[in-house]
């Protein structure tokens, strides 16, 4: 990993003695049934980038939304200049100076691209009407400044996720920030893209802007960061200068133990291939996907966010349809043109969007458990609820979920919680497959063992697996064999011979 | 045992005052003060006959608003269901003229009910089309061949014991259409709370994504319930039809918004996912006495609809109001 | 640019009305004459300036039923004063139409924004009290002809250039608000409020209050509408305009307007209206039962929304660098 040269050090100590600019004290948030943020207390500083550590959950997406006006803090307060400040609105936070280019692109497909980024505080001509001509002009500089050929009139649906991306930034920059939150900037942009982004966030640090950079990958944060902050459980485990650490250090703070302990040792005996995947194609989301998979295998799908993993697989559990290729399972081959269609062939699919794809919040556990297994609770049609609630008990039991009762609804549940109602939803179908994406973003660290230990589980039982997941750790700790994509392609197969965290990331970035 | 300090109950025993709270309860509240009120305001409403009378203004009405009560809890809505009513009338009132029998008309009625029903659910299903414009559409479009045929003119003859439908009585005072539409509000009631299908529905029109990945065939959940709001359409053509005795093209004008406005005083969501099939019940009694009682103070039923109008958004928005201002 | 262009809705409108009227004219060449296509554009002016207000409330994902009621109704009021008081001047007349419209307008859009209940269910209930309003203040009478005061009658059709006033007032409209659609701060917040709404909020927009002023001007352009109608046709009672609502909102579908919100323009609602009115009109002139009229706009409807949702129809997202390149 990079280290900052020893030389530029003392500098950086004696800058960061200059007043925050926007400063967090003591800020708690509290949702119903968790405490999302615990006396959080943050300092940005003119001239830096702190970096924001943290696992998927652990309180960093809150930081952001109290920070732009999204969400008002329960308790704490907000220093702007050292002055104590509310930002009821996003328009008070953007008042303030606080712009943020966020996780996923929050434009807007129908307006064009100048629009967007001016949204808000267009330049103003003649009788108050927006002047087309200067922001449309202004649109292009700000896109030339950070590389981008965009047309700024184009309407911003007709454009690719990268440069959508792109737009999200101009439209930071368009505003005279001083404080500049970004929040996984690169997740779906090329090396070349990264690049120009480091020069992009450098400029602004030498325009004494403060910069808010939160990451997942440790080599950039050491690239660019002077602060780091890194959090846990809604709390702040640690902060100081990104000098003073090394990235083992930053693991270690940001999962509270040694990365080794936390996946469960499980015995590797692997069975007769169950699913044979063969050149499946979509015309615009991933091409040419070849794997087979085992009994009790877990294979892991690596690569950045946007590198076409979910797609596949929500083409595999029937829900994207237009696809090419053909699947196996137990060598027959399948059509799958509906989910209920996969569910019927023992395929099934935890999606990463727990709260409107996986589970239905507003109903009560027992019914979300229940739902792809009607069948199996009624007679003739009709719900016969002491069975219902039986198969409840059942499934819920060996995930040792935690709730008042059953018919609590799922959207007052725990983010680890709510993952257990929707895997024991599936398990209850007696699946052959299980495709599990993202299972533990936004999961507690506690629930989160218990995921991993019961996904070795049933691989052992038998169950194939294919797991999704961001997370190099835990992509290393449970997979047999990981598949790596990027840009809707299938780069590379490791195996444990050549398992190795820079392997991972050289293959997901293309560097 | 140590295990069932864990066990988690099946269910919190739901307290009195939430189920007082429920907005069946307030509905019922509202329709006893309205009885109250009327059988105050008029000598004429205690009585048999006319409280008989007062149910046709509504069966009709509810056995739609039944279906359309399912259609709505999973997050479609279909316009056309007056326009349904005029296009199936209007074909029986065809087959009158060539001569056929009370049996065949009441095929034909259920059979234009169904193929108007399928028609929309294919335009939504098949085509992914949102159903408030689709059903905008077939609304002119039903009613629109409905004035191509007949124009201002009319179709009279129906044979005597056809009218037996809307007029008949089985027992005593206990017309045949009020038989009817308790039975619809039976069937309505196990489908939706007792069966897989009602179970579907519900979880659809709370998150039609998540149903969807559940493995909930979606699309075809919900192409049934077009066709049974069809069907039913069809069914109430045939009670109006026989009723009335005639029929014009603009038959049953307006009654798709007070179907909704029923299902919705019922306390369906109209954004799907939540209500119950005895709101509608009720619903359907409150907009019955409500219509009658006025009509017995000779109000005229423009004015009515004002009243219609208000507990529609008043039932909405008194408790909103009272939690906004609770919250301040 | 150009590519856009002809794949555009309005381009394809333009051409199916050029050909509409074509055809009709080849069975009735009167119907091309200026002065007959004038009066065509004059009929349709109330419809094009609801459509215009109802399209500002479909791009923020709610729908205003009530539009027709709220015409009546201002239309009732404004006859009446006028009988009471001949000599208002027409000036204080239309002020009074707008601003009553509008404040009907507001009253549906305080209960979307302040309480968040459904548009379709405050509208339609709205809808049924604006009606059954007219009917408490006018007692169930007509306003007639002889009541009215003349200067009262002859404003709307008052010639100008070969077209009446009324006319001129819908494309004083058209261009008022493809200016404010496009250039002001309001207008781009429709777009963004209904295009989506989540980004809005984090974008500085309050999108409850942004619909608020969408039913404001969708009211106002009704009350303005309101008088335009009663004095047009020197009469006004309860049921004026009935079910006018649903060609309005069938204008706007025609027009290319998406229900679900945060995709439309003001020519696209200009030219769904005109569609309509042009058969409405041609159908007596080359022999067809007015009667068909209804089925036919019905037609007109759902094969717009097919093709709406063809044009929206979501391609899902471009991952591949092949994939990029092509579109």
């Amino acid at each position: 990993m990079m280290q900052k040269q020893a030389d530029a050090i003392l500098p950086l100590k004696e800058i960061s003695k200059s007043p925050a600019v926007l400063e967090l004290k003591a800020v708690t948030k509290v949702f119903p049934g968790v405490k999302a943020l615990s006396e959080v207390s943050l300092k940005l500083i003119p001239g830096e980038v702190t970096a924001l550590v943290g696992e998927n959950g652990a309180g960093k997406s809150t930081v952001v939304k109290i920070l732009t006006g999204i969400y008002q803090p329960d308790d704490g307060i907000i220093l702007v200049d050292g002055q104590p400040t509310i930002f009821p609105v996003p328009q008070a936070a953007s008042q303030s100076g606080v712009t943020a280019i966020h996780q996923e692109t929050v434009l807007f497909d129908e307006l064009s691209v100048a629009e967007n980024i001016f949204l808000g505080h267009a330049p103003r001509g003649r009788f108050g009407l927006i002047d087309l001509k200067i922001m449309n002009k202004k649109s292009c500089d700000i896109l030339h400044s950070i590389g981008a050929r965009i047309d700024p009139e184009q309407k911003l649906k007709d454009l690719g996720i990268a440069n959508k991306h792109l737009v999200a930034i101009a439209r930071a920059l368009s505003t005279d920030a001083r404080v500049v939150i970004m929040d996984e900037p690169t997740a779906s942009l090329s090396h070349k893209e990264i690049e120009e982004l480091y020069e992009l966030v450098e400029s602004l640090k030498s325009q004494g802007k403060a910069i808010l950079f939160i990451s997942h990958k440790f080599d950039e944060i050491f690239r660019i960061a002077d602060n780091y902050t890194v959090f846990r459980d809604g709390q702040i485990i640690g902060d100081g200068a990104i000098s003073d650490v090394t990235d083992a250090d930053l693991v270690k703070m940001m999962v509270g133990r040694d990365v080794s302990q936390i996946f469960p040792k499980r015995k590797t005996s692997l069975g007769k291939v169950i699913l044979q995947v063969k050149s499946y194609t979509h015309p615009t989301e991933f091409e040419d996907i070849s794997f087979t998979l085992r009994k009790g295998e877990i294979l892991g799908f690596y690569g950045l966010v946007g590198a076409g993993r979910s797609e596949f697989m929500q083409a595999l559990f029937g829900i994207t349809l237009n696809t090419f290729g053909t699947i196996k399972i137990e060598d027959k081959p399948v059509q799958i043109k509906s989910p209920a269609d996969a569910v019927e062939n023992g395929i099934v699919y935890v999606p990463e969007d727990r709260g409107r794809q996986g589970a239905i919040l507003d109903l009560p556990i027992f019914q979300n458990i229940t739902l792809p297994s009607l069948g199996k609770i009624s007679g003739n049609g009709f719900l016969k609820l002491a069975k219902e609630f039986k198969l409840a008990r059942d499934y819920t039991e060996r995930l040792e979920l935690r709730a008042a009762s059953f018919d609590t609804h799922v959207g007052n549940l725990s983010g680890g919680n709510q993952q257990k109602v929707v895997i024991a939803k599936w398990l209850a179908t007696q699946p052959k497959i299980i495709i599990l994406d993202e299972p533990t973003k936004g999961v507690d660290i506690g629930s989160k063992a218990a995921v991993h230990e019961f996904m070795a589980e049933l691989a052992e039982q038998g169950l194939a697996i294919i797991m999704v997941s961001s997370e190099i750790p835990e992509v290393l700790g449970m997979s047999d064999r990981v598949i790596v994509m990027r840009e809707g392609r299938m780069v590379t197969e490791l195996n444990e011979n050549n398992l190795q965290p820079e392997t991972l990331v050289r293959h997901a970035a293309g560097i | 045992m140590t295990i069932s300090s864990r066990t988690i109950p099946d269910r919190l025993r739901s307290p009195l005052e939430q189920r007082l709270k429920s907005w069946e309860a307030l509905l019922l509240l509202v329709a006893i003060c309205i009885f109250a009120a009327n059988s105050f305001a008029s000598p004429y409403f205690l009585n048999a006959w006319n409280l008989s009378d007062a149910t046709f203004n509504f069966t009709e009405k509810a056995m739609i608003a039944f279906a359309m009560a399912l259609l709505i809890i999973s997050g479609e809505i279909d316009l056309s269901v007056a326009s349904i009513i005029a296009l199936s009338s209007t074909a029986m009132g065809a087959a009158v003229q060539m001569g056929m029998g009370t049996p065949i008309l009441v095929l034909i009625g259920l059979g234009v009910g169904l193929l108007c029903g399928s028609f929309n659910g294919l335009l939504v299903t098949r085509m992914g089309l949102p159903s408030i414009v689709v059903t905008i559409g077939t609304m002119s479009l039903f009613r629109g061949i409905s004035f191509i045929v007949l124009g201002d003119q009319a179709y009279r003859g129906y044979p005597s014991d056809f009218s037996w439908f809307g007029q008949g009585y089985v027992w005593w005072v206990i017309s045949f259409e009020f038989v009817l539409f308790m039975v619809i509000a039976a069937i309505y009631f196990v489908l939706l709370h007792k069966t897989n299908f009602g179970r579907a529905v519900y979880a659809i029109g709370n998150n039609p994504t998540g149903a969807l990945f559940s493995g909930i065939r979606v699309q075809r959940i919900k192409f049934i319930l077009f066709i049974l709001t069809g069907l039913m359409s069809g069914i109430a053509a045939i009670c109006l039809t026989a009723r009335l005795g005639s029929t014009r093209p603009s038959i049953a004008t307006g009654w798709e918004l007070e179907v909704v406005t029923m299902v919705v005083l019922g306390g369906i969501s109209i954004l799907g996912g939540s209500g119950t099939i005895v709101g509608v019940i009720i619903a359907a009694f409150v907009m019955g006495l409500v219509t009658f009682g006025l009509g017995l103070l000779n109000v005229p039923g423009i004015v009515m609809s004002i009243v219609i109008g208000a507990l529609l958004i008043g039932v909405i928005a008194l408790p909103r109001l009272w939690s906004v201002w609770r919250a301040r | 640019m150009v590519k856009r262009f002809i794949k555009s809705r309005e381009t394809f409108l333009i051409c199916a009305i050029i050909l509409l009227i074509t055809i009709i004219s080849l069975r009735f060449p009167g119907f091309i004459r200026p002065q007959n296509l004038a009066n065509v554009f004059n009929d349709t002016s109330p419809l094009i300036l609801l459509a215009i207000g109802q399209m500002i409330v479909i791009l923020t994902k709610c729908i205003d039923l009530s539009v027709a009621a709220n015409l009546a109704l201002t239309g009732m009021v404004v006859a009446m004063v006028n009988v009471a008081a001949p000599e208002l001047p027409i000036v204080f007349t239309l002020m009074m139409a707008v601003s009553l419209g509008a404040l009907l307008g507001m009253f549906n859009g305080i209960l979307v924004w302040k309480l968040a209940i459904p548009s379709i269910v405050v509208t339609l209930g709205t809808m049924t009290i604006f009606r059954g309003t007219i009917f408490v203040i006018s007692d169930g009478k007509w306003v007639n002809s002889h009541e009215m005061s003349s200067a009262f009658k002859a404003f709307p059709r008052m010639e100008i250039l070969g077209l009446p006033v009324l006319g001129w007032i819908a494309i004083i409209t058209v261009m008022v608000f493809t200016l404010v659609m496009s250039r002001t701060t309001l207008g781009r917040a429709f777009y963004a409020a209904g295009g989506n709404p989540h980004a809005a909020t984090y974008a500085g927009i309050n999108v409850g209050k942004t619909q608020f002023w969408a039913f404001t001007i969708s009211g106002a352009l009704a009350g303005l509408s309101g008088y335009l109608w009663v004095s047009r046709f020197a009469v006004s009672y309860v049921d004026i305009a009935g079910g006018f609502e649903l060609d309005v909102v069938a204008a706007c579908v025609i027009g290319g307007v998406s229900i679900m919100g945060g995709i439309g323009t003001v020519i696209g609602a200009l030219l769904g209206a005109l569609f309509l009115g042009i058969i409405k009109n041609a159908l007596p002139v080359i022999d067809i039962s007015p009667f068909w009229q209804m089925a036919i706009s019905g037609c007109a409807i759902i094969i717009a929304v097919a093709l709406n949702a063809q044009a929206n129809r979501k391609k899902g997202r471009i991952i591949l660098k092949r994939a990029e390149l092509k579109t």
